[in-house]
C-alpha cells in the first residue's frame, strides 16, 4: 500500500492538511457541484480563505453561491448568503471561474520577448484557434492559474475543479507536454522556412506533401504563428517545470469524484491509476448521487418478494382501513416491484463500489438527493455528507 | 416522426453521462433491424459504442458484428491514412510518421483539419452510397458544434489545397436535412436539460447541420395510478404500516420509503422535462426512453433500447 495515502481518516482532515485540492471525474458526476462544496464546507469549519476555482460555466453554482455571475477576477460569496444558509463561516469563500482566452491573453504578455511580440501573436488569427481549441490548452491554462494564485499566496486553501477531459493524462501531464511541445524538432522544422531562407534539406518532404494538402499560404500562417510561439519557448519551459513540481508536492492532493455507473466508474479506476502511478497525492474518492443502503437490505427484499405475491392476501389483512382493497393490493404491488427494480440498480452499485474502493485512502459518499442543489443551504447539505467519512 | 430514421447520417450528442453511446446502438440496431444497412461509428475511441453492441474490439474497418450491422472507429491518424492513400498516391508507409505529426500541428492551429478527416469518414460513407444509414457516436455537446462546423471553418482558413475540395461535398451532405440530422441525447434531470435547451437552438445556426430531434434517456416510470398515491399515504401512517409488514412478514418501512424515492425523482424530472418540452422548437421530435433496471449495460439492453424506439417512432 502507498503509505503517503492512508494519513487522512476523512475529508475534514484532509482539507485541514492541504493547500490545494484538485477534483478530477467524468462529465456529469457532479464534480463542480463536490468542488464547491467542499470548499464551503472547509471556509464554514476550518476557516481562512478559502477559493473555489471552476472551469465549469455552470450559472446555476454562481447562483447557489448567491454570486451575481462569475468570472476570471475572483468574488467574495457574501457571508449573508452564510447566514441565510443558518451558518456562521469561520473562514472566507471566494470563488472564480477561468477565463481560457484572458489566462491565454495574460500568459502571452508575461512571457513574450517584448510588446511588440506579444501584440502580433495577439493579433495573429490563428490564435484564437490555438488557445480555444488546442488539446491540453484549457487544462494548461487551469494548471498555470492555479499556480499564480497558489505563489500569490491569498488563499490557504484552493479547490479546482477541472474540465471533464477524456483523458486524464491531459490535464496532469498538460505542463510536461506544453514544454515538449515547444522544444520540439518538428516545431522549428515546420518554422524554419520562415526563420531563414535557406529550407533545410530535411523539412522538405514534409513541406511538399503538406503543401499539397494544405496549400502553401495556409501553411505559411501556421509557420508564422509557430515561429512568434516560440519566442515564448524558455518562458513557458520554465514555467511548465514549476507548475508540475507544485502538483507534486505533499501540500497538494487530489480527489476523483465519480457516480457508480459503469462508465464513470471506469474513468475513476483510470484516474486513480494514473495518479498513483505518477505519483501524485490521491487524497479521496467521492462516490456521488449513491442509492439508499436499505435498497440492499436483504430482508426488506424477502418482505417485498412476499408482498409482491401475496399483495391480495395482505390487502385483505389491512382491512378497508387504507383505502378500496383493490385499489390498496395494486399500491402493495406497485411499491413492492418498485422496491425490486431499485434494487437490481443498488446491486449493481454496491458491485462497482467493491471493485473501486480498493487501494483509496478517504472514500466519501454523498448519497443520492432527491431535489437538485440551488443555494449555498444545499451545498452545505452535501458538504456535511462528505466531511467526517 | 417516421421521417427520424429515414435520414441517412445521424450525429448523436449529449452531455457527459446521459448515456450518448447507448442511445447510439440502439438507434443503429434498430435501423439494421428495419432493414437497412448500418453502420455505427466511434469518433476518437472511448470504447463504449462496441460495449453496447457487445462487439469486442473494433477499428477503422467496419466490422459486422449483427445482420446488416456494422460497427467500426475513426480516429484522425486511421482517417489521414485513407485519405493520402485516396487523394494524393503517396508511397504512404515511407512518409506517413513525419506527415502524420505535421498534421498535428495543423491540427492544433487550424481547429478543423483533424475534424473534417474524422468527421469526414462517415460523410465519405454516405456520399458515397455504401450504407442506408449512419450512426455516429460524436462527442459531447460541449464539442461537437465545433466537430460539425469543421468544413465551414476550413473553408475559411484553407483556401486551396485537396482539404479544400473536401470540404465542398462535406457540406452538400452535411446541410442537407433530408440526409443528415443531429440527434441530442438527455436525460430528465436538470444539468442535462439546461446543455440541451442551450444547444438546441444553436445546432442548425453554427454548424449547418439540422436539428433531427432529442432523445430522453432514463425516464422513471410512473409509480401510482390515479388515486393511488392517496391510498399509499394512508398506508405510510403507522398503524397501517404495521399491519402491512405484519401481514407480509416482514418490516415494510425500507420498502416504502424506496416507493417514496421513486415518486420524488419522478415528479423532480418531470418539472425538467416540462421544462424541456416547452423550451425546443415546436416540430422538434422528443422520444423518450425509459430507465432500464437491468443488471449489465449490453447486447440485451440495447435490443430493449431499439424496441422502445421502435415504439416512439410509431414503427
Amino acid at each position: 500500500m502507498d503509505g503517503e495515502r492512508s494519513g487522512y481518516g476523512s475529508v475534514e482532515t484532509l482539507l485541514a492538511a492541504k493547500e490545494i485540492l484538485i477534483t478530477c471525474g467524468a462529465g456529469g458526476v457532479g464534480k463542480t457541484t463536490v468542488a464547491a462544496a467542499l470548499a464551503a464546507m472547509a471556509a464554514v469549519r476550518h476557516g481562512g480563505k478559502v477559493l473555489v476555482l471552476t472551469i465549469d460555466p455552470a450559472r446555476r453554482l454562481a447562483d447557489a453561491l448567491g454570486l451575481d455571475g462569475f468570472g476570471d477576477k475572483e468574488k467574495q460569496v457574501s457571508p449573508d448568503a452564510f447566514r441565510a444558509a443558518g451558518v456562521m463561516p469561520r473562514g472566507e469563500l471566494w470563488a472564480a471561474m477561468l477565463d481560457t482566452k484572458q489566462s491565454w491573453d495574460d500568459l502571452v504578455r508575461r512571457h513574450a520577448p517584448n510588446r511588440r511580440t506579444a501584440d502580433r501573436i495577439l493579433s495573429n488569427k490563428l490564435y484564437d484557434n490555438v488557445t480555444g481549441r488546442f488539446v491540453q490548452s484549457h487544462e494548461y491554462i487551469a494548471m498555470e492559474r492555479l499556480y499564480q494564485l497558489h505563489q500569490d499566496g491569498n488563499y490557504d486553501l484552493i479547490v479546482v475543479d477541472t474540465p471533464p477531459t477524456r483523458n486524464a493524462l491531459d490535464f496532469v501531464e498538460a505542463p510536461v507536454r506544453m514544454a515538449e511541445f515547444f522544444s520540439s524538432r518538428f516545431l522549428r522544422i515546420l518554422s524554419a522556412p520562415y526563420r531563414s531562407n535557406v529550407v533545410s534539406f530535411a523539412s522538405r518532404p514534409f513541406l511538399s506533401a503538406a503543401d499539397r494538402i494544405l496549400g502553401s499560404a495556409f501553411l505559411q500562417d501556421i509557420a508564422e504563428f509557430f515561429s512568434l510561439f516560440q519566442t515564448m519557448a524558455p518562458g513557458f519551459v520554465e514555467r511548465a517545470e514549476a507548475v508540475n513540481r507544485v502538483l507534486h508536492e505533499k501540500r497538494t492532493s487530489f480527489a476523483v469524484v465519480t457516480t457508480l455507473e459503469a462508465a464513470p466508474v471506469r474513468e475513476a479506476e483510470y484516474f486513480i491509476d494514473v495518479l498513483t502511478t505518477k505519483k501524485f497525492h490521491l487524497g479521496a474518492v467521492v462516490l456521488n448521487k449513491v442509492l439508499p443502503s436499505y435498497l440492499l437490505d436483504e430482508k426488506a427484499a424477502r418482505t417485498a418478494t412476499t408482498l409482491e405475491k401475496g399483495a391480495d392476501r395482505v390487502a385483505a389483512a389491512v382491512g378497508e382501513g387504507a383505502g378500496d382493497v383493490a385499489q390498496v393490493e395494486r399500491v402493495l404491488t406497485e411499491v413492492a416491484e418498485s422496491f425490486l427494480r431499485f434494487q437490481v440498480v443498488a446491486q449493481r452499485e454496491s458491485e462497482q463500489r467493491a471493485e473501486l474502493s480498493v487501494g483509496a485512502g478517504v472514500v466519501a459518499t454523498v448519497p443520492f438527493f432527491d431535489t437538485d442543489i440551488h443555494d449555498l443551504a444545499g451545498l452545505l447539505r452535501l458538504g456535511e455528507q462528505l466531511w467526517s467519512t | 416522426m417516421s421521417g427520424f430514421l429515414e435520414r441517412k447520417l445521424l450525429f448523436v450528442t449529449g452531455k457527459g453521462g446521459v448515456g450518448k453511446s447507448s442511445v447510439a446502438a440502439a438507434l443503429a440496431l434498430l435501423g439494421s433491424q428495419r432493414g437497412k444497412k448500418t453502420l455505427a461509428c466511434e469518433l476518437d475511441s472511448k470504447g463504449n459504442l462496441a460495449e453496447f453492441l457487445e462487439a469486442g474490439s473494433i477499428s477503422f474497418k467496419p466490422r459486422k458484428v449483427q445482420p446488416r450491422l456494422y460497427v467500426s472507429s475513426v480516429d484522425s491518424e486511421d482517417s489521414l491514412k485513407e485519405y493520402l492513400a485516396v487523394n494524393l498516391r503517396l508511397p504512404v508507409m515511407s512518409r506517413l510518421g513525419p506527415l502524420a505529426r505535421l498534421f498535428d500541428f495543423a491540427a492544433v492551429a487550424a481547429p478543423g483539419v483533424k475534424e473534417i478527416l474524422t468527421v469526414g469518414k462517415p460523410v465519405y460513407e454516405v456520399h458515397e452510397g455504401n450504407y442506408d444509414l449512419v450512426v455516429v457516436d460524436a462527442t459531447a455537446t460541449g464539442h461537437v458544434l465545433s466537430q460539425l462546423a469543421a468544413p465551414r471553418v476550413i473553408n475559411e482558413l484553407v483556401q486551396v489545397g485537396l482539404v479544400r475540395q473536401q470540404t465542398t461535398w462535406m457540406l452538400e451532405v452535411l446541410s442537407d436535412e433530408a440526409q443528415t440530422g443531429v440527434v441530442i441525447v438527455t436525460t430528465p434531470e436538470e444539468m442535462p436539460v439546461n446543455e440541451t435547451i442551450e444547444l438546441a437552438p444553436r445546432v442548425e445556426a453554427e454548424s449547418g447541420v439540422h436539428l433531427a430531434g432529442v432523445v430522453v434517456n432514463r425516464v422513471l416510470p410512473e409509480l401510482f395510478g390515479r388515486g393511488e398515491e392517496e391510498v399509499f399515504e394512508h398506508l405510510e401512517e403507522p398503524a397501517h404500516t404495521a399491519a402491512v409488514s405484519e401481514a407480509a412478514g416482514g418490516d415494510v418501512a425500507p420498502i416504502f420509503a424506496a416507493a417514496s424515492l421513486a415518486v420524488t425523482l419522478r415528479r423532480t424530472r418531470a418539472e425538467h422535462l416540462e421544462r424541456l418540452r416547452s423550451s425546443v422548437a415546436p416540430g422538434v421530435p422528443i422520444l423518450y426512453l425509459p430507465y432500464l433496471f437491468a443488471r449489465t449495460h449490453g447486447l440485451r439492453s440495447t435490443h430493449q433500447m431499439a424496441a422502445a424506439l421502435g415504439d416512439e417512432l410509431g414503427y
